[in-house]
């Protein structure tokens, strides 16, 4: 088998100016796994959770998400969950107040594409002024994932924040 | 039937020079008569690290929650690895380790009495593994949400072996895989 180039840009976004949402649409099903790099800064001083949720075609607005997370906050490791929710998260409520310092994650959508299959979504991150995370979620469909929707529960997002998607191809 | 029997054995024998930083190394996809050993051969030393990306699933045994992968490296099954590890079960975090274990215990799987569907999500980092002058570490994030409940595990391991690592072998220690079960092999290059 010939090995090749297996970890590709597939977009990124920056934003302009504040908003209240980062859509990825069309994304392709070509890859194994998809990968979304997000360093994000809040537009106010209100601690809240950043979520996100997925769909083909649309997004899936249904409480088909659940969350499993791991966390420490600068004084204690916690643990917590969330089930039939209509959000996945990239990070519970405890992001922090900072609008300067980033909040910053990766995203892993495995096996975003077959249809066989609920999808795990593994994150990694944290907000520099808030906390450190790891998260499991599940949505519950066996859909392809095609399109991926990012926001704040309650801010907007800053002017600044970026966000970029790569696909990666098993041989 | 024959991946039941074998297992699968993913070899990286044929791999085309590469100027990527990332390359696909060998994948192991499980078929519908389900796999015991999935086994990674001939793994190129010309990458800095290596990455395994999965989804798991058992398609036997009785369990109904998660269970513990065991990986060794170049077939050694002596008591050759310890690892620590974090872990969230949706109520309170813990934390562990132990030592002289014949596996490194580096990825996880959901079992077959479990929901339906349901994957374990695994990434799993292989440190500087050409390396001889040095014992080998490794570091992984494995996730099972089931709705209701889940584990999500950080884990590092530590080979004691001064050895390059020429092969990979994943068993989930009696029971077999399920259909759609994947393993992806990448390397890493160094600058």
């Amino acid at each position: 088998m010939a090995a090749g180039s297996t970890y590709t840009p597939l977009a990124t976004q920056t934003l302009g100016s504040a908003a209240a949402s980062v859509t990825f649409s069309s994304i392709s099903g070509a890859y194994t796994d998809l990968v979304l790099v997000v360093s994000e800064f809040n537009s106010a001083a209100t601690d809240t959770s950043f979520v996100f949720q997925v769909g083909n075609g649309s997004i899936d607005t249904g409480s088909n998400y659940s969350a499993t997370e791991i966390g420490g906050n600068g004084s204690a490791a916690f643990s917590d969950r969330a089930s039939n929710s209509t959000v996945g998260y990239l990070n519970g409520p405890g992001i922090g107040t900072s609008t300067t310092a980033p909040n910053t994650y990766a995203m892993h959508f495995m096996n975003y594409s077959n249809t066989t299959t609920y999808k795990t979504v593994l994150v990694r991150g944290g907000s520099a002024a808030g906390n450190t995370v790891a998260l499991v979620n599940l949505w519950r469909s066996t859909s392809a994932i095609n399109t991926i929707k990012i926001n704040q529960a309650v801010n907007n997002m800053a002017t600044g924040s970026t966000f970029t998607l790569y696909g990666i191809a098993a041989a | 039937m024959l991946n039941s029997l074998i297992g699968i054995i993913a070899s990286s024998g044929g791999v085309a020079a590469s100027t990527t930083a990332y390359d696909s190394i060998a994948t192991a996809t499980v078929g519908s008569g389900g796999a015991s050993t999935i086994t990674f051969s001939s793994i190129p030393q010309t990458y800095t690290h290596l990455q395994v990306r999965s989804i798991a699933r058992e398609n036997t045994g009785a369990g109904t929650s998660i269970n513990d992968l065991l990986v060794r490296f170049n077939s050694d099954s002596g008591a050759n690895y310890r690892y620590h590890y974090i872990r969230g079960n949706g109520t309170a975090a813990s934390a562990g380790t132990a030592g002289s274990q014949t596996y490194a215990w580096a990825l996880g799987t959901s079992q077959a009495g479990s929901t339906a569907s349901v994957f374990t999500g695994n990434v799993l980092d292989i440190l500087d593994y050409t390396n001889t002058n040095k014992y080998t570490t490794t570091r992984s994030l494995s996730g099972t949400d089931f709705n209701g409940s889940g584990i999500l595990d950080f884990i590092s391991n530590l080979w004691l072996n001064t050895a390059a690592i020429t092969s990979i072998t994943i068993t989930t220690g009696g029971n077999n895989f399920a259909q759609y079960s994947s393993f992806a092999l990448y390397g890493i290059k160094g600058a």
